[in-house]
């Protein structure tokens, strides 16, 4: 068979159920495999729309995402789902099409160089170089992708080996002699981490996205609830622990809480799962979690001292090492009263310095109350994405998420118009759940063109757009630490978001009144087929509480 | 519970952060990687990205055809060595690395060093070259090429002694490194 159908058949071996793309001259022999391919695509408007979708199915399900493009720009135009997918650890797989081979190498028209482009930013790559290659690359691109530490693998395929013959046979080994993840965590490490936990008294568990990629959250309650073990998340682990619960204390970093930064300040022993050490979470590296020894479990043994030396590293997936370390902290039976002033203290914070905004005396709808609405209007069931900016922070902060995967952002590269195309991967990879994107008016427009893919094929995703007419973590920059001289973050009332929806054939709605703003999200919802809601909020309002970058937890302010 | 050299009940003082700190000295890697494309310029490219300078790089093949070696050396004072192995390890196609113990490796580095001599200064500089073992592999009337393989302190010092000639020009190879005794690289 051709090359291109046999790649068909090794994305059905691989459980693939739907994939996205967008075709051209290189990759035009495997749109004609698709045509018989047994394959759902979905045709999507720009290449970026269909790696953010691809990425917002795999963050939705755990299974690996699919996108497809062409050479030259087709590929150039993935370079962001790419790199978000890195950032963030998302398991996608990303085929190209390549120039004929006799035009490698000469400029050929839509060449580019697409495997040196994307090298910095792919877990791995495969260069087709022989047509027989390709089933092999296929697979060892899902295995890579999906096992230990996800992330995005990118297949380049020129045009004339796609398209010819192969004798194809299944793939049943995997020859990649230098790729074992580890994932079972040392026993002797795991053991000391169980001793140190039941001899803290000042302990806190700081868990992040690999607790979500490794479906590590019932490990990670288990434990934690085995004891009074103080949790907080990353924005990339938010739902991994349920929210709201009594060891709960909010997310942590720039936009966390005060009871989470202030717990990290002062705990003595760190327990990091999954979580990297970001500089969103330790502020100014020299002055975080200062009196704190830490243990960190990571599966990619990389991220462990690479920013905060560890005292005990266990490399592993947080789902093993959690479960190993359940049964050896109950065999040590802690005392845990020993925790009560501890949760005394943190108590006194929560207290003191819950998350809370002035709402509004009139009926303007403030940012933080339309996520709290929303919350309301979908009973917190909804699978929520989200853009980069304010409205991230506002939903992070105030949409508590019960469970994983129902929270899909962009945290590592912070990709502006991510939240769309997700939400439309989300959709179609849970279609009976409702997916709601919740936007930001500059954000949204970065992929607004995949509200045409939503309407052609009926994907039911609900976009709120927190529109306040300004690029607003910019401008709020810009207000703290720039003498509030404001430079091109006013984006003003263009475009009309309502006609915007409608030309692309989807419902459009605007809301303005918080007196009803429950009621109105909720009829949006029920509204079959994409909708797009313009949300008036309050123009000048700020995301607190906040650590302004480079300092210290104790310094956060607001 | 408890084990051999295990202290209990364990306190949180006693708990040492694992070495992430500069060694101060050079480090030699001997890294062997799959024979595919592209395999250098991932290395290359992740020195690059993260900032780590390369002091010398070599690359040949292995008495396997699919495997090649790359010998690196980096300066740990500059970088954390256990960070900069740990990226290599994520490269797919890196099989293996080691930090080589400078006591129980053999390293050499070939030179080639064109020296202005003519025939007066001639038979002094070969005195030179032979001193250091050095072998001279061309002579014209004015320039006299010498070979020179050692450490790199080696090469070194025969720079320092050949300069006062005029040095033309020098070339180096980078390092090769093997492990002393019966065990594999």
């Amino acid at each position: 068979m051709r090359a291109v159908d046999a790649v068909m058949e090794c994305l059905k071996a691989e459980g693939v159920e739907v994939v996205f793309g967008l075709p051209g001259g290189a990759n035009l022999p495997t749109y004609d495999a698709f045509v018989n391919g047994g394959l759902r695509h979905i045709l999507v408007r720009h290449e970026a729309g269909g790696g953010h979708a691809a990425e917002g199915y795999a963050k939705a399900t755990g299974k690996v995402g699919v996108a497809f493009a062409t050479s030259g720009p087709g590929a150039t135009n993935l370079i962001t789902p790419i790199c978000d997918a890195m950032m963030d650890s998302v398991p996608v797989v990303f085929i190209t099409g390549q120039v004929r081979t006799e035009l490698l190498g000469t400029d050929g028209f839509q060449e580019a160089d697409t495997i040196g482009i994307t090298m910095p930013v792919v877990k791995h790559s495969f260069m087709i170089q022989r047509p027989q290659e390709i089933p092999r690359a296929i697979h060892e691109a899902f295995h890579i992708a999906r096992s230990g530490r996800p992330g995005p693998v990118l297949v380049d395929i020129p045009q004339d080996l796609s398209r010819a013959e192969i004798d194809y046979e299944p793939v049943t080994d995997l020859r990649l002699p230098g790729y074992q993840p580890r994932v079972e965590g040392n026993q002797k490490q795991i053991r000391q981490a169980a001793k140190a936990l039941a001899a803290a008294q000042r302990p806190v568990i700081y868990a992040g996205g690999g607790v979500v990629n490794a479906e590590a959250s019932d490990e990670l309650v288990e434990f934690a609830t085995s004891d009074r073990f103080p949790v907080t998340c990353t924005l990339m682990g938010l739902g991994a622990f349920p929210a709201p619960h009594a060891q709960w204390l909010g997310m942590l970093g720039m936009h966390g809480t005060r009871a989470a930064n202030y717990a990290m300040d002062e705990a003595d022993l760190i327990c990091a799962v999954g979580a990297r050490f970001d500089d969103r979470i330790t502020g100014k590296l020299s002055e975080f979690a200062p009196r704190a020894k830490f243990i960190h479990i990571d599966v990619d043994p990389a991220e462990i001292s690479k920013n905060v030396p560890a005292h005990i590293p266990i490399v592993g997936d947080a789902k093993h090492v959690l479960a190993k370390l359940l049964i050896e902290y109950r065999a040590i039976a802690a005392e845990p009263e020993r925790l009560a002033a501890w949760w005394t203290r943190i108590e006194g914070w929560r207290e003191k310095y819950p998350l809370a905004f002035q709402d509004s005396s009139d009926n303007e709808i403030k940012p933080q109350y339309m996520v709290q609405a929303l919350h309301e209007a979908t009973g917190g069931e909804a699978i929520v994405t989200s853009d980069v900016g304010q409205h991230q922070m506002w939903a992070a902060q105030y949409y508590d998420f019960p469970k994983p995967r129902r929270w899909i952002n962009s945290g590592g590269l912070g990709t502006m118009g991510f939240g769309l195309p997700a939400a439309m991967g989300a959709a179609v990879a849970c279609p009976d759940r409702i997916v709601c994107c919740i936007a930001g008016d500059g954000s949204v427009q970065m992929n607004a063109q995949e509200l045409a893919t939503c309407a052609q094929e009926q994907i039911p995703i609900k976009v709120f757009i927190m529109n306040n007419g300004y690029l607003g973590m910019v401008r709020q920059w810009q207000e703290l630490f720039w003498d509030g001289k404001y430079s091109h973050v006013e984006t003003g009332e263009f475009p009309d978001f309502v006609k915007l929806a409608e030309a692309y054939g989807a419902t459009g709605m605007r809301f303005e009144d918080k007196t009803t703003l429950v009621q109105d999200m909720k009829r949006a919802i029920e509204t079959p087929g994409p909708v797009l809601v313009d949300v008036r909020v309050t123009r000048e309002e700020n995301t607190y509480p906040m650590i302004p970058a480079g300092q210290a937890a104790r310094e956060m302010v607001g | 519970m408890g084990e051999p050299g295990t202290k209990e009940p364990l306190s949180l003082e006693e708990l040492e952060a694992s070495t992430n700190m500069r060694t101060g000295r050079k480090h030699v890697l001997s890294i062997l990687v799959e024979n595919k494309s592209g395999v250098l310029t991932r290395i290359a490219g992740l020195f690059a990205r993260r900032g780590f300078n390369i002091d010398t790089l070599t690359v040949g093949p292995t008495d396997d055809d699919q495997v090649s070696r790359v010998t690196l050396t980096v300066d740990g004072a500059l970088h954390p060595i256990d960070q900069v192995t740990k990226q290599l390890h994520k490269l797919i196609n890196v099989l293996k690395i080691r930090d080589l113990e400078p006591a129980d490796t053999v390293a050499r580095e070939l030179a080639l060093f064109k020296v202005s001599a003519d025939g007066t200064q001639r038979g002094e500089l070969m005195q030179i070259a032979e001193i250091f073992r050095g072998k001279v592999v061309d002579v014209t009337k004015r320039a006299v090429i010498v070979e020179v393989t050692g450490t790199t302190d080696k090469i070194a010092a025969f720079e320092d002694m050949v300069r006062p000639f005029g040095l033309i020009e020098m070339m180096r190879t980078g390092e090769i490194a093997i492990s002393r005794g019966r065990s594999e690289t």
